[in-house]
C-alpha cells in the first residue's frame, strides 16, 4: 500500500526524494483519518523553512491537520490543482494528491524518516 | 415579595414524588443525596438558598410590573432623542410572533442540519441581507453586538496581516467600541493609534496619512461616525491600500446602509457593526445584534458561524453550518475567535424585519429618518445660543452645540419630559459644549416641534451669560 | 429501494422545500406601512452628496406581510424543538423556557428603555440588575458578579483577563493556563485571546484530574487552572478542595467554567470549593432561551481579590437609589457596549424567583436524578467509557455498535426518525464516538422512557440491520447533507444569478 521508494514521517506524511529536492504528500492513512478534505493551505513558492516547521494546514469537514516539513529548504513548487479540487487528496494521496516540492538542503534530515516497511508497522501500532 | 404557599411539586418540574421514588429504586439507591456523594461535605449548602420565591406568574407580573413603572421611557413617559449606538425604531408585530415560536425560540445551534433547516435557512437569509447591505460577499451568522464585533474585526485583520502590528482607528468611532477594542487587545502585541477629526466632523485625513505606513494592519473608520457625520470610505480605503493595510468599516446604525454607499463599494475589506435597528427593541442596551462581513478572500479568517448551501442525499437543497474548522470547538486555541453562542434569535428578528421592509420600505424608512433629523438639525441650529457642531452631512443624528452648560440644559429638559440627547463631554472633553440628538420614525413631528419649542425657551441670546456648571 | 419510493411519493413541487425569501420577490410588494415623512420634504441630493449616497439595494426582496408570514412559518416547521420532544444536547442544558419570562422581558418600560438614559429614569433596570447580582452572589458564594458578558465565552474571556490584571497588579508575569483535555473549546480559545499559552492536562481513568499531574504542572508560571465542574463527562471533581489548594499554593487562580452549574446550583457553593472566578451561562442554568444559538448571557463572578478588576460599569446601591459606577480605575475595561444582555437578565431573574430557594435545589437534584435514570437504563446496551458517578449528564460511546459498522453519527441520525433530537456527539473528544446525553430536570419521565425505548431499539437495529441505520434519517425535512460539498465550494449567500 505504501510505495517503497518514499520516506515517511510520524505525522503521516511522505516524501519522494528526486535529486536535490523532494515531493511531499500525506499518506493514505492520513487522508482516511481526516475524512473529506475540503481545503488545503500551502506555503508560497520561495518561502524557506527549517525541518519540523509548520508549513500549512489541511482541513476536512470537522478536523484540521497541520502540515510539517520533514526537511529544511526552500519551497520550489506547489500543487495548484489541490487548491481548486482538494478532493484529489482523498482520491489519490500518494500520486496526484502531492502537496509541494521542497528543496532538500540537508540530506541528513532524511535519516530521521521511516521506510515504507517501518511506516506500515507504525500505522498498525497506531490503529490498535 | 410574598412567598407562595408551600407545595410539594413545582410547575416547571414534571418529576413528582412518586416518580422520584420509583426512579431511585430503579437506579438502586436510597435517596437523591446518594447521587451527590462525590461532593465534599464542606462545599454543600446547609439549607435552601435564601433567594425569595417561589412566585406564581401573577406574582412575577406584579414584581416586574413595579420595576417597569420605576423606569421612564421614550414613547410612554418621555420624548426620547437618544441614540449613540442604540436606536429606537418601530417593530412590526410579525417579528415577535416568530421570536416566541417554540421552533425558533427554544432550539440551539443547528449542528444537526436534518432537523434544523428552519434555523439554518434563516441564517443563510440573514447572511444574504447583511452581504447585500454591506456590499461585501461574505457575512457571518452574527456577533454579540457592535463593540465586540469591532474588536473581533481588528483581531481578524491582525491575523491576515501577521507581520504588522499597528492599528489606526478614528477617534470618532463609538467610545465604547474603542474601549472594547482596548480590552480585547490589551494582552496582544498590538499598537492602537487614534486619529482625530477635521473641522467638519469627518476623519482627519492629513493626520491619518501621517500615521499609516508599512506596519499598519488596518484603518478603522465609522460612518455615520459617533457624531452622526457621514464619512466617505473611499479616500480612507485608498490610503490603506496604498500601504497594504486593510480598511475596517464600522456601522452603528445599520439602517443608514439603505441610503449610504456601502462599506464594500467604498473599498472596505471588512465591515462590522450593530444591526439591532432591524427589529429589536433597545432593551437597555442588550441583546443587540452584531454583524460582520468581509471580502471573499478573507472568508476563512472570519470569526463565528457560517451557514452554507448544499444538497442532501436526494439532491434537494439543504443548508448546513460550514467552514467550521475556524471555530473554537474544533480549532481550540488556534480558533479565529472564542465565540460560540451568538445572537441567532436577534438575527432572525432582523431577517424578518428586512423581509417585511424590503427594497422600497427600508429605503423609505431611512429617508424618513434622514429628513426628520435634517429638519430638526436645521431648526435647532437656527435658535440663538445653539448651532450645529459639525457641518458635514448626517444621517439620523447630529451634534448640537449649546452656549449654555449642556448638563444643566439636559437636566432641565428631562424635568420637562424630554431626553434631548447624549452629552459628548464625558467621552470627548473638547466637545463638552455639545450633545448628540437622534431622530427616528419613533419621534413624530409633534415631538420635534416640542423640542424646538423647549430649546427656544432656553435660547441664550447673550454671549455674556454665565455658563452654569 | 427506499429512495425510489421516496421519489414516487413526494411531489416535485411542495412547500416542504420552501424557496429562499429572495426567490419570492415580486416588484411592487411591501410588508410594512410607514409613516409620512412629516417634515418639509428636502431632496435626497441636497441632504447627501453623491459620493456617500447609494441607489436602491439590488437584490433586496419585495414581499408582502402575508408572504413573510408564510415563509417563516414554513421554515419553523423544518426545525425540531425542545418543546416538541426530548432534545438532550449534552452540555447545552435544553430545559423548559418559561413563557411568562417572554412576557416580562417585553414590558415596555424595560424593553424600550434606552441604555444612555439618565440613571434617574432607569431605576427599575438598575434595581433589577442589583437584585439579580445579589442572588447570583448568594448562589455562587463569590464576592461580586458582573452581568456584562454577552455569552459564556465572553464571560470566560473577561474572567481570564481579570486573573491576568490581578497578576500584573501583584507584579507577576505568568505565562500559562492549565486546561484539562476534556474542556470545552472555548476555554483554550479564551485563554489564548487573553495572551496566555495553554498547557493541556490529561484526564485519569476516573475522567477527572490527576492530582500528581496537576502538582507537577502547577508552577509559579501558571496563572490559572480552568476547570469545568462537573466536567464534560458529567463527573464531579471529588478532589476539588485539593485541586484548589494546589492551585492556590502556587499563587494561581482557580477558574470554574460554569457551563454545568445546573448540576449543583442551590446544592453546593463554588465559593466554598475555592473557586476564584466563575462564569455562568444564563441560557443554560437559568433557562433564558437558546434562540437557535443565542443570545446567551455570561455573567462572571469573582472572589474579593479580583473585584477591583471587574468590567465597568457595575451597578451600585446608594442611599439615593441605584447608580452605574464607571469609575473603576483597575477594571479590565468593557467587553461590550452598555449593560450586558439586559433582556436575558430579566428572564433569568424571573426564572430564579419562580423557582425559589427550595425549587432551585430541586432543579439540580432532578437534573442529576434524570441523567442517572437514563444511564441506568442504557448502560447495558451502550458502552460507558467512564464509570464514575454521573451528575447531570452521561457520556456513552459507540463502541458496542461500531462492531456492526454503526457509528455515533448513525445513532444520532436514527434518533431523529424516532422523534428525538440527538444528544451532543463526538464531544468530549477524549471519548471516541462520544454520545453526551443531558436530559435536564424539566423533562417528564414518560419522555425519558420513550427516549430509552428508542435508544434500545436503535441498539437492536445496529445489530440486525446496520445498513438501514447507516442510511438514517428517513423522515426528516431533508436527509443527510453533503457537508464536504458545502465546505469545498462555499455558497454563503443567495445571489440572483444562481436562480
Amino acid at each position: 500500500m505504501y510505495p517503497s521508494e518514499y520516506l515517511y514521517t510520524k505525522e503521516h506524511e511522505w516524501i519522494r526524494v528526486e535529486g536535490d529536492s523532494g515531493v511531499l504528500g500525506i499518506t493514505q492513512f492520513a487522508q482516511h483519518e481526516l475524512g473529506d478534505v475540503v481545503f488545503v493551505e500551502l506555503p508560497e513558492v520561495g518561502q524557506k523553512f527549517e525541518s519540523h516547521d509548520e508549513i500549512g494546514t489541511i482541513e476536512s469537514v470537522k478536523a484540521v491537520a497541520e502540515l510539517y516539513t520533514p526537511v529544511s529548504g526552500e519551497i520550489l513548487e506547489i500543487n495548484e490543482a489541490l487548491i481548486d479540487d482538494p478532493a484529489v487528496l482523498n482520491d489519490d494521496p500518494h500520486t496526484d494528491g502531492w502537496l509541494l516540492r521542497i528543496q532538500v538542503a540537508n540530506k541528513e534530515d532524511l535519516q530521521e524518516l521511516m521506510s515504507a516497511e517501518q511506516y506500515t508497522q507504525y500505522v498498525d501500532e497506531a490503529s490498535d | 415579595m410574598t412567598e407562595s404557599g408551600q407545595q410539594d411539586g413545582h410547575r416547571y418540574l414534571p418529576t413528582g414524588t412518586e416518580d422520584r421514588r420509583e426512579m431511585l429504586e430503579m437506579i438502586g439507591i436510597e435517596s437523591v443525596d446518594d447521587l451527590f456523594r462525590a461532593l465534599p461535605e464542606q462545599i454543600l449548602l446547609p439549607s435552601d438558598p435564601e433567594i425569595g420565591g417561589p412566585l406564581s406568574d401573577q406574582q412575577l407580573r406584579r414584581y416586574f410590573g413595579e420595576l417597569d413603572r420605576k423606569n421612564k421611557v421614550g414613547g410612554r413617559d418621555l420624548a426620547c432623542f437618544l441614540g449613540g449606538g442604540a436606536y429606537r425604531h418601530e417593530t412590526p408585530a410579525l417579528i415577535d410572533s416568530f421570536l416566541t415560536r417554540s421552533e425558533f425560540l427554544t432550539v440551539y445551534t443547528p449542528y444537526q442540519p436534518e432537523v434544523s433547516q428552519g434555523t439554518l435557512q434563516s441564517i443563510f437569509e440573514f447572511q444574504t441581507f447583511i452581504s447585500l447591505l454591506t456590499g461585501l460577499p461574505v457575512a457571518n451568522a452574527s456577533m454579540y453586538e457592535g463593540a465586540s464585533a469591532f474588536a473581533e474585526g481588528v483581531l481578524m485583520a491582525s491575523r491576515i496581516q501577521r507581520k504588522r502590528r499597528k492599528v489606526v482607528v478614528a477617534r470618532s468611532i463609538h467610545p465604547q467600541y474603542r474601549a472594547t477594542l482596548m480590552t480585547y487587545a490589551q494582552n496582544l502585541d498590538l499598537e492602537v493609534v487614534e486619529v482625530g477629526w477635521q473641522e467638519d466632523g469627518t476623519v482627519d485625513l492629513a493626520q491619518l496619512e501621517q500615521e499609516v505606513g508599512e506596519d499598519t494592519i488596518c484603518i478603522g473608520l465609522q460612518s455615520p461616525n459617533y457624531f452622526g457625520v457621514v464619512e466617505d470610505w473611499a479616500p480612507v480605503s485608498g490610503l490603506a491600500k496604498s500601504c497594504g493595510a486593510l480598511t475596517l468599516g464600522v456601522v452603528t446604525e445599520a439602517l443608514s446602509l439603505a441610503l449610504l454607499k456601502s462599506p464594500g463599494a467604498g473599498g472596505c475589506d471588512i465591515a462590522v457593526g450593530e444591526a439591532h435597528s432591524f427589529g429589536l427593541p433597545v432593551s437597555f442596551g442588550g441583546p443587540l445584534l452584531g454583524f460582520m462581513a468581509a471580502t471573499d478572500r478573507h472568508k476563512r479568517s472570519l470569526p463565528g458561524r457560517l451557514a452554507g448551501e448544499t444538497v442532501d442525499r436526494n439532491g434537494d437543497r439543504a443548508f448546513v453550518l460550514t467552514l467550521a474548522t475556524r471555530e473554537q470547538h474544533i480549532r481550540r486555541e488556534k480558533a479565529t475567535s472564542n465565540i460560540c453562542t451568538n445572537q441567532a434569535l436577534c438575527a432572525l428578528a432582523a431577517t424578518v424585519y428586512l423581509s417585511l421592509h424590503g427594497k422600497k420600505g427600508l429605503r423609505r424608512l431611512a429617508e424618513i429618518n434622514l429628513k426628520r433629523a435634517a429638519s430638526l438639525r436645521r431648526r435647532l441650529a437656527a435658535i440663538e445660543g445653539f448651532d450645529s457642531r459639525f457641518d458635514a452631512p448626517c444621517f439620523n443624528e447630529f451634534a448640537l452645540r449649546s452656549k449654555g452648560s449642556v448638563s444643566v440644559l439636559l437636566k432641565s429638559l428631562e424635568e420637562d419630559g424630554v431626553l434631548a440627547g447624549v452629552p459628548l463631554g464625558p467621552d470627548y472633553p473638547e466637545l463638552e459644549d455639545s450633545f448628540l440628538v437622534t431622530t427616528t420614525e419613533c419621534n413624530p413631528p409633534e415631538e420635534l416641534d416640542r423640542l424646538v419649542d423647549l430649546l427656544q425657551r432656553r435660547s441664550v441670546k447673550d454671549d455674556t451669560l454665565p455658563i452654569t456648571l | 429501494m427506499a429512495e425510489e419510493q421516496q421519489d414516487r411519493r413526494t411531489p416535485k413541487v411542495s412547500w416542504r422545500n420552501p424557496s429562499l425569501l429572495f426567490e419570492l420577490s415580486k416588484p411592487g410588494r411591501i410588508g410594512v406601512e410607514l409613516p409620512p415623512v412629516g417634515v418639509e420634504d428636502a431632496s435626497l441630493e441636497d441632504l447627501l452628496p453623491e459620493e456617500v449616497r447609494r441607489g436602491e439595494v439590488e437584490g433586496m426582496p419585495e414581499v408582502s406581510e402575508v408572504d413573510v408570514l408564510r415563509h417563516f412559518s414554513r421554515l419553523s416547521r423544518r426545525n425540531f424543538a425542545p418543546d416538541l420532544g426530548l432534545y438532550p444536547l449534552g452540555s447545552c442544558t435544553m430545559k423548559y423556557n418559561p413563557r411568562v419570562n417572554e412576557e416580562l422581558a417585553r414590558l415596555p418600560g424595560l424593553a424600550h428603555s434606552h441604555p444612555l438614559q439618565p440613571e434617574s429614569t432607569v431605576q427599575g433596570n438598575l434595581e433589577l440588575c442589583w437584585a439579580l447580582e445579589q442572588i447570583l452572589i448568594r448562589l455562587t458564594g463569590l464576592e461580586r458578579v458582573s452581568l456584562q458578558p454577552a455569552a459564556g465565552a465572553q464571560g470566560e474571556f473577561a474572567g481570564i483577563l481579570m486573573a491576568k490584571a490581578a497578576l500584573n497588579h501583584r507584579g507577576e508575569k505568568r505565562k500559562y493556563i492549565l486546561i484539562p483535555d476534556s474542556a470545552h473549546g472555548t476555554n483554550p480559545a479564551s485563554a489564548r485571546f487573553a495572551g496566555f499559552d495553554v498547557k493541556e492536562l490529561l484526564s485519569n481513568d476516573r475522567g477527572t484530574l490527576d492530582l500528581a499531574d496537576l502538582e507537577r504542572e502547577m508552577t509559579e508560571d501558571v496563572a490559572a487552572l480552568m476547570l469545568t465542574v462537573p466536567n464534560t463527562l458529567g463527573v464531579f471533581e471529588n478532589q476539588i478542595l485539593d485541586i484548589a489548594r494546589i492551585v492556590h499554593s502556587k499563587g494561581g487562580f482557580l477558574y470554574c467554567d460554569g457551563a454545568n452549574f445546573n448540576a449543583f446550583v442551590g446544592k453546593a457553593s463554588p465559593g466554598a470549593m475555592g473557586v476564584d472566578v466563575l462564569h455562568m451561562n444564563l441560557h443554560k442554568t437559568f433557562t433564558t432561551p437558546h434562540g437557535g444559538g443565542g443570545p446567551g448571557s455570561g455573567p462572571v463572578g469573582v472572589c474579593s481579590e479580583l473585584v477591583p478588576f471587574l468590567p465597568a460599569p457595575m451597578v451600585e446601591k446608594t442611599a439615593h437609589g441605584y447608580r452605574l459606577d464607571m469609575d473603576r480605575p483597575l477594571s479590565i475595561g468593557r467587553v461590550r457596549t452598555f449593560n450586558g444582555q439586559f433582556g436575558m437578565l430579566i428572564r433569568a431573574l424571573a426564572y430564579i424567583l419562580a423557582m425559589g430557594g427550595k425549587g432551585i435545589r430541586q432543579v439540580s437534584e432532578n437534573a442529576v436524578l434524570n441523567a442517572n435514570y437514563l444511564r441506568k437504563a442504557l448502560e447495558g446496551k451502550y458502552h460507558l467509557p467512564y464509570v464514575s458517578d454521573s451528575m447531570h449528564e452521561v457520556v456513552f460511546s459507540d463502541k458496542n455498535q461500531a462492531k456492526h459498522g454503526v457509528t455515533t453519527l448513525d445513532i444520532a441520525k436514527r434518533l431523529m426518525d424516532y422523534g428525538f433530537h440527538p444528544p451532543t456527539i463526538y464531544f468530549p473528544t477524549i471519548v471516541s464516538g462520544a454520545l453526551m446525553i443531558e436530559p435536564t430536570e424539566t423533562v417528564a419521565r414518560e419522555d425519558m422512557d420513550a427516549f430509552i425505548e428508542a435508544m434500545l431499539a436503535i441498539a437492536e437495529e445496529a445489530e440486525t440491520d446496520p445498513e438501514m441505520v447507516r442510511g438514517a434519517p428517513y423522515s426528516t425535512p431533508v436527509l443527510r447533507c453533503d457537508e464536504a460539498r458545502a465546505a469545498r465550494q462555499p455558497r454563503l449567500r443567495w445571489t440572483p444569478e444562481a436562480v
